[in-house]
């Protein structure tokens, strides 16, 4: 194994919350958002950190990029303390949020490039040769003079990604960095990171709700719930480590009219909610024999099929551990 | 590629070398000041030209306050023929007043349209998380976008209107180049008075959630206390002493005497650019206190 790039030992998060219980009177409650997680990453691994909402994810990321200070343990990131030292932090780190952007709105997207020049310090040369790696990879040529509101999402995405490389960064933090992405995005965004990764040796921690982004890039997952990590390993092991085994797809129906559950073979009905219900069948199974099914023995006026995602995964690890 | 030394590690090898000798350390720190003033400066362009994209909407409002101008300008030839010497002013001052506080109204926001509609939208959106990430300081930040923002407001919004009323009222403006030097002066000191009030308004978002309210009540108080309505000269007694004190006078009561009236001597020059500077440097450490706050809260709230 390389050199530990990123390094978690019992760091905990303690937050106070103060709630009006009554008309004057507060009451104090402490929340332990993250409760004692250890663990290391190494140059040039990519990570994916997952969890349900509310798990500590962003609460762990904050405290990695030093905006928060950990209550409890130790914490390095590149050999630095993040929260004493944050700036110089800043410099060796990129984020990328999928649903926020640090691109400068009204102006052509190149301004926002000659902003991150000046704020990360990069020399001309290498800002010139990282801008024309990434323009030419994620085909921004034709957007540079674009002011970004004109960007779509996909265009835009691929735009916020390019801003937190230009300075080099050792780890880059990525935030469901394909949400909202059509296919095409979303697979020009992910060999992007893979070829970055691949060559550059970037170290990238993901947090994502989509399950593709994981099983694409990905070797390895942490699952953190309720402030501790539950699984860290391969992605496989923790398909495994659910006892209710393999992952399901689902198959969501609109019928004309209020039926009892369907009875097709191969899927189970699920839920039902007035016309509409929820057909699970294993995810390795074809779709199409039991559209034909369903087309032909029911009044059917839509459907659609839903992938696995991550939260389902969890759940189901969850209840294989129950 | 390969992966070079970064800007920063050099730095703090030159730092470590320079604990020894204080001529490395001094360069270090002078290039320091000099990356940042690079970056701010570039962030001040970047709010100048942003502005100079919306070519409409700036001669929209150079229509708006030329047509403003007017109607305050017969308003005070009523007025000051009716009571001449009212406030300290001539009525050829008057004029000049009015017409060169039109052209300070959109530069410093005084009706509101500066940064702190879309900070308050970064607040709400949560889109604010993103800056705090940078290596950036997120007062310096806004401040210099801010004055980029004023200054092209100040040539593409400034101009037209002092022309306009020049040509059809009889303005009494010095013609001394100091004195112009001077007052270009109090317009960057009230410039930074009117962000710091603002950047206040800007962090309320993080609480109030909506900016709408506190805005339109920021936007009337300064109308009126900046002496954008009446020059604050012409309220008598108390009232008049304490308006006169208030951080509002120094975004534009407080360079109009620069210009026109009490302030316009050397020594009254440095009084106004004094109180100028004494409230813009409380209200900005008020922001950087309020700033932290609030940041502490966007970051355990999540985001």
């Amino acid at each position: 194994m390389g050199e530990v790039l990123i390094e978690l030992d019992g760091v905990e998060k303690v937050f106070t919350v103060r709630r009006r219980a009554g008309l004057v009177r507060r009451e104090k409650r402490q929340v332990r958002a993250v409760d004692g997680i250890g663990f290391t990453v190494d140059r040039g691994e990519m990570v994916g950190y997952i969890g349900p909402n509310g798990a500590g994810k962003s609460t762990t990321i904050k405290m990695l990029t030093g905006i928060l200070t950990p209550s409890a343990g130790r914490l390095r990131v590149a050999g630095i303390d993040p929260a004493r030292e944050r700036m110089r932090l800043a410099h060796r780190m990129g984020v990328v949020f999928g649903q926020r952007t640090t691109l400068w709105w009204d102006l052509p997207l190149k301004d926002s490039y000659g902003l991150m020049r000046r704020m990360y310090r990069i020399p001309e040369a290498r800002y010139r040769a990282n801008l024309e790696r990434c323009v030419e990879r994620l085909d921004l040529g034709e957007l540079l003079e674009v002011p970004v509101r004109q960007l779509s999402l996909g265009q835009r995405m691929r735009g916020d990604i390019a801003a937190a490389l230009l300075h080099d960064p050792d780890v880059l933090y990525l935030d469901e960095p394909t949400i909202g992405l059509d296919v095409v995005s979303k697979a020009k965004v992910r060999a992007f990171l893979r070829q970055l990764n691949a060559e550059l040796g970037t170290t990238v921690l993901l947090t994502t709700h989509d399950l593709q982004d994981i099983e694409q890039l990905c070797e390895r997952v942490m699952v953190i719930d309720h402030g501790r990590l539950m699984y860290d390993g391969p992605l496989g092991g923790l398909h495994a480590s659910g006892a209710a085994g393999q992952s399901e797809r689902t198959l969501v129906v609109d019928l004309e009219r209020e039926l009892p559950p369907l009875e097709v073979a191969g899927a189970r009905v699920v839920r039902v909610e007035g016309a509409r219900q929820w057909l699970a069948f294993p995810a390795q199974a074809s779709a199409a024999p039991l559209v034909a099914a369903v087309a032909a023995g029911y009044p059917l006026l839509d459907l659609s099929v839903r992938e696995p995602d991550i939260e389902e995964v969890i759940a189901r690890m969850y209840a294989g551990r129950g | 590629m390969s992966r070079q030394l970064s800007p920063d590690a050099e730095a703090d090898a030159e730092a470590e070398a320079g604990k020894g000798s204080g001529g490395v350390r001094r360069r270090a720190v002078v290039r320091d000041a000099v990356h940042r003033s690079q970056l701010y400066g570039a962030v001040a362009v970047g709010g100048f030209r942003r502005y100079a994209t919306y070519g409409a909407a700036t001669a929209a409002g150079v229509f708006t306050n030329t047509v403003f101008g007017f109607i305050l300008a017969y308003t005070y030839v009523a007025l000051w023929d009716e009571r001449p010497g009212l406030g300290g002013y001539s009525q050829g001052q008057a004029l000049a007043f009015i017409w060169v506080s039109q052209s300070l109204l959109a530069a410093a926001a005084l009706m509101g349209g500066g940064f702190q509609e879309e900070f308050q939208e970064r607040v709400r959106t949560g889109d604010i998380a993103v800056d705090l990430y940078r290596p950036a300081d997120l007062q310096l930040w806004w401040l210099a976008a801010d004055l980029g923002r004023a200054a092209f407001q100040l040539l593409g919004r400034g101009l037209v209107p002092v022309l306009a009323g020049a040509l059809a009222f009889p303005l009494e403006l010095p013609v001394d180049p100091l004195r112009w030097l001077l007052f270009l002066a109090a317009v960057v000191l009230a410039l930074v008075v009117s962000f710091a009030v603002r950047y206040l308004l800007g962090l309320a978002a993080f609480w109030l959630m909506d900016g709408t309210g506190i805005n339109m009540m920021a936007g009337l108080v300064s109308v009126f206390f900046s002496g954008m309505l009446l020059p604050l000269t012409v309220f008598p007694g108390g009232f008049g002493d304490v308006v006169r004190m208030l951080p509002w006078a120094a975004m534009l009561q407080v360079p109009m005497d620069v210009l026109l009236g009490e302030g316009a001597g050397a020594g009254g020059a440095v009084r106004a650019f004094a109180f100028q500077a004494g409230w813009a440097l409380a209200l900005l450490g008020a922001g950087r206190l309020m700033q932290a706050a609030a940041t502490r809260k966007v970051v355990v709230q999540g985001g």
